[in-house]
């Protein structure tokens, strides 16, 4: 598989500098990353073989730009922030796939100006709140504690691939580096408790919904499928069975065939 | 030298097993489970008392700080103690250091600019303001700071709180995290126009330049001793020394454990299954506690450096130590009198550190014992030491009424605080 395309953008009065990695050709599609950060790794490389794929990190997130982070405040000014993401990008309306914190985000971007996206894929997405059912905490579970809750398989060769740490230490050290930095950003519009009022906007998303969620997922529960389905016009559930938080690495090939299927209907 | 004595506060009875049954010692311990109201009263008020008969021995202050949900040392309110212990030393040349309130939590931060004057004025002048960050325990866990922000909000509550002391004219602060209309502080402190201000830190290079930008006194609140500490001050001796700024002992503060007996040997049976405890327990802290983001990025790249380079295992088997291994390595300093001396001077010489907070009641030590500490240290070690740097350096970071110090005979000739 050839590398993805990197370019850097400035957005925000030119004050937030970050980068998006793209490929492919076909009708344009967003990938917006979880709490872990963005890798390109082989759900987007399948994407990009029917889409055009723009993967942005979010800011503060990419390889050597860390305090990017620090002009954005809140919640509002990172829907804003996005949007301009897409205007660098000259993306109108593109279809939107969000993973867990970029699956609140894609919600967020769809209900906050339903005119800039097309088709919304969230998969497994925070951002809604049950207490009889709490989101995990992510950021305050330990590393063993973690692998049974977002792997349905925690002995699986996607858990096995994560565990494995890289064999060069100073490789080591950045991508501890990359992962606890991303954690920290996306934390910055989520912490203490991953319900910052999602639930009172999602009525406003007019574009095609699907919620695609791993069976086991331990972090967010797929009865928050019908939660969130539940303030959403038009939505399609599909439950991915033997998979839990990260179906796209633990399920490739179904995932990939449901999102085409659903994007390209 | 000013050498002030630290307490905690912290839970003396957890069961012999605490922490294999336990899952931390912060944050998720159970209160039910481990303990009383009735008994943390007990605590509370032997606490108050140990502080106050400190004073009265003869220690330059006495420090109390702020942490919550946790069994290690539960004063969530320090400015609470620091009321009580601000009447109990009335007349005594003693400082009050409160190590104190926490700035990122508390809302609005002018509350520590209320309270602080408010200790100043009762303690007539006795303050010193300790400024911490908190823990992430604290601030993050216990009171929901967001991990990214606490830091630039800590920056920001400082600059209020001067401003607040310092301004005659009532102002508007539009901060992004605090705005205040009209901001005109009843009362004021007495120290004109602040207390000396302290900033507690783990080692942090973005603590060291805040305290070194603002001419605040630095403590390295360590609980791995001066032999582990030195890598840490040394650095920030250099660092100050770069910028260019005087090597003036009095600008930096540490904290040690310190145990005194009557010989090196009872001090091993007077004190060995309390050390064992204060670290075994006391410290048995999840490490998940710590959510990403409390450490700003350039901390974070530098601690996973350090553990790469295995600089950070000082600890490793420490749950296998002996008594002897936490004296021969510094983490506690332990012994007969002239043994604790002797340890104490190569410390202040080794760290050129000039504001000493040292721990009188450690871990599960009882009440009796705890007097028995702080009377020996009293006698036989705060003489031998108190009057290092006092002919050489100005003391700019302590109250200003207390630079010159009575000694104990004098205390004692005009009736202390009876």
């Amino acid at each position: 598989m050839s590398e993805p395309k990197e370019q850097t953008l400035e957005v925000w009065g030119n004050k937030v500098e970050t980068k998006v990695l793209t490929k492919g050709s076909g009708p344009p599609l967003v990938f917006l990353h979880g709490a872990m950060g963005l890798t390109w790794d082989p759900f987007l490389e399948q994407l990009s073989e029917s889409f055009t794929v723009y993967a942005p990190y979010l800011p503060g997130t990419a390889p050597g730009l860390p305090d990017a982070i620090k002009p954005i405040d809140n919640l509002w000014d990172l829907v804003l922030v996005y949007y301009e993401i897409f205007d660098k990008l000259n993306l109108e309306k593109p279809g939107v796939v969000g993973h867990s914190f970029g699956g609140m985000l894609a919600a967020e971007l769809a209900a906050t100006n339903p005119e800039r996206v097309a088709k919304l894929v969230l998969m497994n997405p925070i951002g809604l709140w049950l207490d009889e059912n709490p989101v995990k905490n992510w950021m305050t579970t330990s590393q063993l504690e973690l692998g049974p809750l977002i792997f349905s398989d925690p002995t699986g060769p996607a858990a096995q691939l994560m565990a494995t740490p890289p064999a060069d230490p100073e490789e080591g050290i950045q991508m501890a580096l990359r992962t606890t930095w991303s954690l920290a950003c996306t934390g910055k519009f989520v912490w203490p408790i991953p319900d910052k009022g999602l639930k009172k906007r999602l009525h406003r998303i007019s574009s095609p919904t699907l919620l695609l969620w791993g069976e086991d997922d331990g972090i967010v529960p797929p009865v928050y499928a019908d939660e969130f389905a539940s303030s959403i016009e038009d939505t399609a559930i599909q439950i991915i069975p033997k998979a839990g938080h990260l179906p796209q690495l633990e399920q490739l090939e179904p995932v990939v065939s449901v999102t085409n299927k659903f994007l390209t209907s | 030298m000013k050498i002030s004595a630290f307490h905690l506060m912290p839970h003396r009875d957890l069961p012999d097993n605490f922490e294999e049954e336990y899952h931390s010692v912060w944050v998720d311990p159970p209160f039910w489970d481990l303990a009383t109201p009735e008994q943390v009263s007990k605590y509370y008020n032997w606490t108050l008392d140990e502080l106050v008969h400190a004073a009265k021995s003869g220690f330059d202050g006495i420090c109390v700080n702020e942490h919550h949900q946790n069994a290690y040392g539960f004063m969530p309110g320090p400015n609470v103690m620091g009321g009580a212990l601000a009447l109990a030393t009335r007349g005594l040349d003693v400082a009050c250091v409160q190590m104190g309130a926490t700035l990122p939590t508390t809302n609005p931060p002018i509350r520590i600019a209320e309270e602080y004057a408010m200790l100043d004025c009762i303690s007539e002048g006795r303050l010193v303001a300790g400024m911490p960050l908190g823990t992430a325990m604290d601030a993050n866990m216990a009171y929901g700071i967001t991990p990214i922000e606490q830091r630039e909000r800590y920056y920001e509550a400082h600059d209020l709180i001067l401003k607040a002391w310092e301004s005659r004219e009532p102002f508007a602060f539009n901060g992004k995290y605090t705005q205040l209309p009209m901001v005109n502080v009843w009362p004021r402190p007495i120290q004109n126009p602040r207390p000396p201000i302290w900033v507690p830190g783990m080692g942090s290079l973005s603590t060291w330049e805040f305290a070194a930008n603002n001419n605040h006194c630095y403590c390295f609140l360590s609980y791995f001793g001066h032999a582990q500490g030195k890598a840490v001050m040394d650095s920030y001796w250099q660092f100050l020394e770069e910028k260019e700024i005087e090597q003036n002992p009095y600008r930096v503060g540490f904290l040690q454990l310190v145990a005194v007996s009557e010989t090196d040997e009872q001090a091993e049976k007077d004190y060995a299954e309390h050390v064992k405890y204060f670290y075994n327990k006391g410290l048995h802290i999840a490490p998940e506690f710590t959510p990403p983001g409390h450490q700003d990025y350039r901390s974070l790249e530098n601690n996973l450096r350090r553990q790469l380079k295995g600089q950070a295992n000082a600890r490793e088997g420490i749950k296998d130590w002996s008594y002897k291994d936490y004296v021969d390595k510094q983490f506690v300093i332990s012994g007969g009198p002239s043994s604790v001396v002797e340890q104490l001077e190569n410390l202040i010489d080794s760290l050129h550190v000039g504001n000493l907070m040292v721990l009188m009641q450690i871990g599960s030590m009882p009440h009796e014992l705890t007097m028995k500490n702080i009377d020996l240290f009293t006698n036989d070690v705060l003489p031998h030491i108190q009057d290092r740097w006092s002919d050489k350096y100005e003391n700019n970071w302590w109250p200003e009424r207390l630079r010159t110090k009575q000694t104990s005979s004098e205390l004692t000739a005009v009736g202390g605080a009876e």
